[in-house]
């Protein structure tokens, strides 16, 4: 009864850096609480998937498998993953705050009567309890949650912990197959351009705001983002240039757009409102490239240039690309 | 179609967060609250869905009293009809959906339609877990639907990098993400006919949380801010602070 179970999403057969990150946050868990990792893995041919759940610590991984959950189904996928939750008897149930993530838990809570701290940055378990931080007011304050209920279930922010590989046994099982017809399902991915890396996902993030004068002069972001080769950057928004149209609401960052977690965010052309710096104040290093010296955003940047971004980024792009070939 | 919103009083965005003496809330002294933001697409949502095909629209939120000045706006947008309940205690998610779902069933719509998360706690929690208690389909943080006469409907997502497009059916709860619509402003004739709308009053009795609040705190301090320079002349500083201390190049 003092199992950790990780539901590890998979999207296209490929598993979540979110997932692998819960699964190594609950070998740590599941040694307080006395017990051990199990993973639960669910969609269409993804048996193969068992080994990466094993090379992170998980113990026994569970399957549901069917040509029903192909798609993400949300009531199909809670269904699989309450079953597992009947099987594995967890304490605790971990899933990766993602667009699947947030969906899908509070579904499975639901269905097993259960508690859920969502988009949780830190997880302990003392005396036996679960007790769950997570940011509110998008982190303009932190709360710390007692869970009174078993399972508990918490959704875990990505980059909130870095994965790293720890072998369990990996013993496979499979799961009775939720019979189809689902009330609610994906029909269709309509994927963002080429190999863009999401926003949630990106080491590193390039946001522009309205210092930038007009969307012609948003290339500039992009370049930076590239500048760190493919893959590793993603580019980010203010709110005044989403509400503007420059950029689409998908790459807002802020308290009415996305919460973003990078190692490294870079501010460009945004004073830093208070509705901003709730999205982006988590990252781990924040670079601030402003006109304007007292601009809000230099108060919460690691490292802040006074200058002119016509002239600073350009030459960033250059640096940043020597120092990235070497 | 009778289409159900449910709204939330939070704290504007642009509100300082103090913490309260107690150490577990947040100090609503000198805070200006408003109707949460992403509320807004979803009365705007159900106003648009009434036009098209008739029905009534009642707003419903949990919470104090003061909340009936929300619930006034989305009468003032539009709305027929307003629900206040009180609760009896203080409430998560959990506790608040299992009690929530049999409100719902007593007032039989078709919809529901709520914001996808409300920004004081970011939790988003309630439309999955209600609509899993009542046994609907649920469409999460839509940013685009297309409701079919036969109740079938087809909407859009953001996932990472990209979109996904999800059908389902009514009844349904449905979550509503900016991009949706555009939600219109109450005009003086919306304000003044919402002082006549209904807006019943009640309490909800709930059972104890899933998670007990501990501890309300201010967010990790980010560490001492540095000004490298200005302009060009700064970047073989920031470049060496990138190699070597934030190790991220």
């Amino acid at each position: 009864m003092s199992n950790v179970l990780v539901f590890v999403e998979q999207r296209e057969g490929r598993v979540k850096k979110a997932s692998l990150e819960a699964l190594t946050l609950a070998r740590t868990l599941a040694s307080s609480l006395g017990g051990a990792v199990h993973a639960v893995l669910v969609g269409d041919g993804v048996a193969g998937l068992a080994a990466e759940a094993a090379r992170y610590g998980a113990a026994k991984v569970w399957t549901a498998e069917g040509a029903g959950l192909a798609r993400y189904s949300g009531d199909g996928y809670a269904q699989a993953l309450a079953k597992a939750v009947e099987a594995s008897s967890p304490a605790l149930v971990l899933v990766a705050h993602t667009a699947m993530g947030k969906d899908l838990a509070p579904r499975a809570a639901a269905l097993t009567g259960s508690g859920l701290v969502s988009d949780a940055v830190e997880v302990r378990v003392e005396g036996g309890t679960v007790h769950a931080t997570k940011p509110v007011f998008a982190g303009k304050a932190y709360k710390r949650c007692a869970m009174t209920t078993n399972p508990a279930f918490v959704s875990l922010r990505p980059n909130s912990v870095t994965a790293t590989e720890e072998a369990g046994a990996g013993e496979a099982a499979a799961l009775d197959v939720p019979a189809g017809d689902f009330l609610t399902v994906v029909k269709d991915i309509l994927a963002a351009s080429g190999d863009k890396v999401p926003l949630q996902e990106a080491n590193v993030v390039v946001s522009g705001g309205r210092g930038l004068k007009g969307p012609e002069h948003f290339h500039l972001i992009e370049d930076l983002a590239a500048a760190f080769g493919a893959g590793v950057a993603a580019v980010g928004a203010s709110r005044a240039v989403v509400d503007a149209g420059w950029r689409p609401h998908s790459e807002q960052v802020g308290q009415t757009g996305k919460v973003v977690s990078p190692t490294l965010y870079f501010a460009i052309g945004i004073s830093g409102a208070i509705q901003h710096l709730a999205g982006m104040s988590t990252s781990k290093y924040i670079v601030a490239i402003n006109k304007d010296p007292e601009a809000p955003i230099f108060k919460v940047a690691n490292y802040g240039i006074v200058g002119d971004a016509f002239e600073v980024v350009p030459k960033l792009c250059e640096a940043i690309r020597a120092a990235v070939q070497h | 179609m009778n289409i159900l919103v449910l709204v939330k009083r939070v704290p504007a965005t642009d509100s300082q967060i103090k913490v309260a003496a107690d150490g577990k809330r947040y100090d609503p002294a000198g805070v200006e609250h408003v109707l949460n933001p992403y509320d807004e697409y979803a009365v705007e949502q159900a106003l648009q869905l009434q036009a098209a095909r008739g029905g009534e629209v009642t707003v419903l939120t949990v919470g104090g009293a003061d909340a009936q000045k929300d619930l006034r706006t989305c009468l003032a947008m539009g709305a027929d009809k307003a629900v206040l309940l009180e609760p009896d205690k203080a409430f998560d998610s959990k506790s608040l959906c299992d009690a929530l779902a049999a409100k719902v069933r007593e007032l039989g719509p078709e919809l529901v339609l709520c914001g996808m998360k409300a920004v004081d706690d970011d939790d988003a929690q309630v439309p999955a877990r209600l609509a899993t208690l009542l046994g609907w389909s649920c469409l999460t943080d839509a940013t685009a639907l297309d409701l079919a006469e036969d109740g079938s409907f087809t909407g859009q997502r953001d996932i990472e990098g990209g979109k996904e497009s999800v059908a389902g059916r009514l009844p349904a709860v449905i979550s509503c993400n900016k991009g949706l619509n555009e939600p219109r402003y109450p005009n003086l004739k919306g304000i003044m006919a919402a002082k006549k709308k209904p807006l019943e009053q009640g309490a909800i009795a709930l059972e104890e949380p899933g998670a007990v609040v501990e501890g309300l705190t201010p967010p990790p301090a980010r560490p001492a801010p540095t000004i490298l320079g200005q302009g060009v002349d700064a970047i073989p500083a920031l470049i060496d602070k990138l190699k070597n201390e934030a190790k991220a190049l």
